[in-house]
This record gives structure tokens, sequence and C-alpha cells, in this order.
């Protein structure tokens, strides 16, 4: 055997055993309602696009343990929800040249109700795709004066969450056709790429794999719905231009930027994906 | 790969070392920390409550709860990580409960212990085992 | 005192004579070890919350010593029994020096 096909025999052995089936394989049966009110689709039929992989759609949270399960299930509980308080905060705080505010322009935020259900989205005057943090980023230096804030900084992605959060329980609905049809055609054909030393595409874990364990690691759908969500693990809100990063990172390879157009056609056709699930920011996760 | 018996015990005392030896050492910091507590009295085992779980999913932030009732304090100690000590709950006149719960960091599969001063002067402890798994996706 | 950081205090608004009354407590904070190293390989100095009380008309409910082993952003959920209407007062000392502090109001009736 040549040194070059022990390694990729030896790398294939890697892939293949990485994936055990759980005791406990699948989601489980648990029904999430946040504070005693609000209900969370956590399950529901697959949107048309993917019936060929999938007939149920499900919720990252139902993978979780319970202990992780329960710290979403009570507003106060979420440690997420100390840094959507900062941006409650900063939405009414006086930022940059303009003299302006978030609450200034768009008063209550309440009026974002439903915004973050159809993000990422296509705007109509440039044609280009954006997401939520490319809005508030251009609120920022646009209209503010103020600087743009970090991609994955607590101060966007606090704001990301704050937004998400006046749609929580609305079903995620994103396009995907018309003017998103190329950039919903460009993430889905990322999805099933296989990138890095590893060769897995997304769709190697959470298409085929979901529900069985990559080490230690209960797979979930991989769905976006929850995002920005607390992870125990970095214990802070994360993004999901951050998340995929770490994904294909653990494939290593050489990832794409936060904020790049690549994440975000691929943060468009992940959040197809999810379309029916509800929007659950800010979620907890591990 | 085949193993000689020679390799084979060499390969098992390496094993057999690494597993012991850190254990006095450990053993000894969570021995001084109970009795600097308990300042040396005897420590009885049970009438301590520990709520955690068996399996944290990961060990930066795992639920706990302990509980005695008639303590007037209670000393959480977590046998492997770096340094033992977590936290000591002292109980004042309008606790409705000697009962906290809190967040706590583990290093690794361990033994959380609890051990509580009794407003008697005397001294209870139990443990609880939580399995801490490292993730295969390290974010 | 490290940037940012904010108690949240969960209390309910009235209870009867001798209740036994859930208060939860959360407060944003690194909690940053001490054992860790930065990208330099340098270790990064310990700053934590390392003690937390709660009084309620100036007498003790809980008192807490807190270690590093205590999580980011530390929360904690203890009982306390309420006499009379009055004020609970909850603090935070970070090993800086700082106190952070945070008061709730309770009817008793």
């Amino acid at each position: 055997m040549t040194k070059a096909s022990k390694r990729a025999s030896y790398i294939a052995l890697i892939a293949a055993s990485a994936f055990a089936v759980a005791a406990n394989a699948g989601p489980d049966e648990d029904s999430l309602t946040i504070n005693g009110e609000t209900e969370i689709v956590t399950e529901t039929a697959a949107p048309d696009h993917l019936s060929d992989a999938f007939d149920t759609i499900y919720s990252g949270w139902r993978f979780r343990t319970d202990e992780t399960q329960a710290l979403e299930m009570d507003d106060f509980d979420n440690p997420g929800m100390l840094t959507v308080d900062a941006a409650m905060e900063a939405y009414a705080t006086v930022e940059g040249s303009a003299g302006e505010s978030c609450q200034g322009c768009h008063e209550g935020v309440e009026n974002f109700e439903g915004l973050t259900a159809t993000m990422p989205k296509v705007d109509e005057e440039t044609g280009k795709l954006v997401t939520m943090e490319d809005v508030i980023n251009e609120c920022r230096t646009e209209r503010m004066g103020a600087d743009a804030w970090k991609w994955s900084g607590n101060e966007m992605q606090g704001m990301v969450a704050l937004i998400g959060l006046q749609s929580r329980g609305m079903p995620m609905n994103v396009a995907i056709d018309g003017p998103a049809a190329p950039f919903w055609e460009q993430g889905k054909e990322m999805y099933y790429t296989r990138y890095g030393q590893l060769e897995l595409s997304c769709a190697n874990c959470h298409e085929d794999n979901y529900g069985n364990m990559i080490r230690a690691d209960h797979l979930s759908q991989g769905q976006t719905n929850g995002f920005p969500t607390y992870r125990l693990k970095q214990a802070k809100l994360i993004s999901k231009h951050n998340r995929f990063r770490g994904c294909i990172r653990d494939t290593r390879a050489e990832t794409f930027a936060e904020g790049s157009d690549e994440f975000r056609a691929l943060e468009l056709y992940v959040a197809s994906r999810g379309n029916g699930l509800s929007v659950e920011t800010p979620a907890v996760r591990q | 790969m085949n193993l000689s018996r020679r390799d084979t015990l060499f390969l098992g005392a390496g094993a057999a070392l690494a597993a012991t030896l850190p254990m006095p050492a450990m053993a000894d910091a969570v021995a001084d920390a109970i009795s600097a507590f308990t300042g040396g009295a005897d420590v009885a085992e049970g009438g301590v409550d520990i709520d955690a779980p068996e399996i944290a999913e990961n060990g930066n932030t795992v639920p706990i709860g302990v509980s005695a009732e008639g303590a007037e304090s209670i000393m959480v100690l977590a046998t492997g990580n770096p340094t033992p000590a977590v936290a000591t709950f002292t109980f004042g006149p309008l606790a409705a409960s000697q009962a906290g719960s809190t967040r706590i960091r583990l290093a690794k599969t361990q033994d959380v212990v609890a051990v509580a001063k009794m407003s008697d002067g005397s001294f209870k402890q139990a443990s609880a085992t939580v399995k801490v798994t490292i993730g295969g996706c390290g974010g | 005192m490290a940037s940012g950081v904010k108690p949240r205090v969960k209390v309910p608004k009235s209870a009867s004579a001798g209740e036994a009354i859930t208060i939860k407590t959360l407060i944003s904070h690194p909690m940053e070890s001490g054992q860790r190293k930065d990208g330099d390989g340098n270790p990064i100095p310990r700053s934590i919350i390392n003690h937390f009380t709660c009084t309620f008309n100036g007498e003790t409910v809980i008192d807490v010593k807190m270690e590093p082993a205590i999580s980011t952003n530390p929360y904690f959920e203890f009982e306390a029994t309420v006499p009379e209407s009055g004020t609970f007062e909850f603090t935070w000392q970070d090993d800086d020096g700082s106190t952070y502090t945070e008061s709730k109001e309770i009817t008793v009736g």
C-alpha cells in the first residue's frame, strides 16, 4: 500500500467509525413551552423541497439532555437572556454621529415581530442576499453614523437575538424562489459538498446521521431556528456563521469567513430546511 | 499490530502508573478541604442530598443542587477538578430550607462531594458521580 | 470592575407571612478561572465573583463563598421565609474589589 493510499484508507476508517448509534437514537419525545406560555414547534412536516431527505424536521432542542433542555424553558434560567437584556439597553441608546438610537426610528422593538422568520432575504433594491447582521450594521453605519459591530460579538448577536425574540414561536418561512433562488442553489450545493481532510459534508452528519452519536455528541438535524443560541461550551450567544465555521473546521478544512457571501448563501439554504419550525432564539445548546 | 508479552506488560504498567499517579495528590486536596471545613471531626455518610445529572452534555455548565435539613452550611467539592473547591453555602435564619442550586464547571467525569455542617456541630457528607462527555464537535 | 456586569433577580411581588418563597439570581460575569492560557501560552489571571449574599430587612437568608468552579454567568436558586413586608438585598463581590447590588421589595399581606 502506498503512503498516500494508506492515509486515504485511514481517513476513511475514521470517517466510517466516527458515527455510532446512540442508545437513545433520534430525537426525544419532549415538548417545549417557554415560560409556561409560548409554545414552540420542535417537530413538523419537512418542507416540500426536502421530501427526498426527510419526512419530519426537528429542532435541535429535541436532541439535548433534560438538563440542557430545562435551561431554555424559562427565560430567567436562560443565560442567553443576559445578552438580550444588554441589547435592549443598546436598542434605546443614542450612538453615532447622527444622534440616533434604534428606538428613535423603529420605536418599540416589538415592531420587528415576524421579520426573523423571513431572514435571510434578498434586498429588493440591491439584489443582494442580506442577513439580520447585515441589516443591523447597515442601520448603524448608514443611518446612525456609528461603527459596524463585529459579526459574532456580544453586541451584534444580542441584537440579532433581541429582534428574533419578537418572532419567537412563529414558523420559519424564508423565501427560496424568485430572486432568492440562485443564492438558495449555491447554499444547497455547499450543503452537499464534502469539505476537509475528513471529507464530510453538512449532509453526512445532519441528514444521514442525525440522532446518532459522533464521538460524544448527539447529532441533530443542524437546524438554525434557535440561533443565535447560547452554547454552554462557549458560555455566550453563538452566531449561525460561527457555528458553520466550527463545523467546517472540524472536517479539517480551511473555512469560509463569518459574514462571507458563501455563508450567507448557506444560511439561507439551512434556514429553508427548517421552514415550519418555530423561531426559538435565544435557544440553549450544549 | 502484534504486541509481545513484554510490550503488553510495559503498556499495562504505563497505564496503571498514569491511572494511579495523580490520585494521592487529588485525594489529599479533597481530604485537606474537608478537614479544613470540619476541623478534623468525624463525618457521617448520608443525610445530604445532591441533585446532579448522571451525564452532563458539557462540563462547562452543570446544574447541581445540594440540601441537608438542619444544616448551618454545606461545602461542595468537585474531586476531579484542578482545585476541588466549588462553593460553600451558609444558611441564615431566614432561609426557608437548607438548600441551594447553582451551575458548576467539571473538568472531567468525577464525583461531586457535599459536606454539611449541622446545627449540633456534627458533619455529614454525600457524593454523586457525574459523567462529563467531551463532544465530537469542538465549536 | 469587569465590564457590563448585570444582575438579574427573580422574587415574587407578594407572599403570605412565613411562606417559603423561591428566589433565583443570575449575573453576567465571565468567571475567568485562572486555569486558562491565552493564545501565546500565558496564563489568564483569575477574575471571578467570590462571594454572594442575600439578606431580608438586614437578616441573612444565604451567603455563598464562590470558587472558580462556578460557571460563567453565576446562577443561584434558594428559598427564603418572609416574616413581614420588606426588602431583599443582593450583593456580589468581585475579585477586583467591585460590589454589584440589587434589591427587591416584597409585600406580605
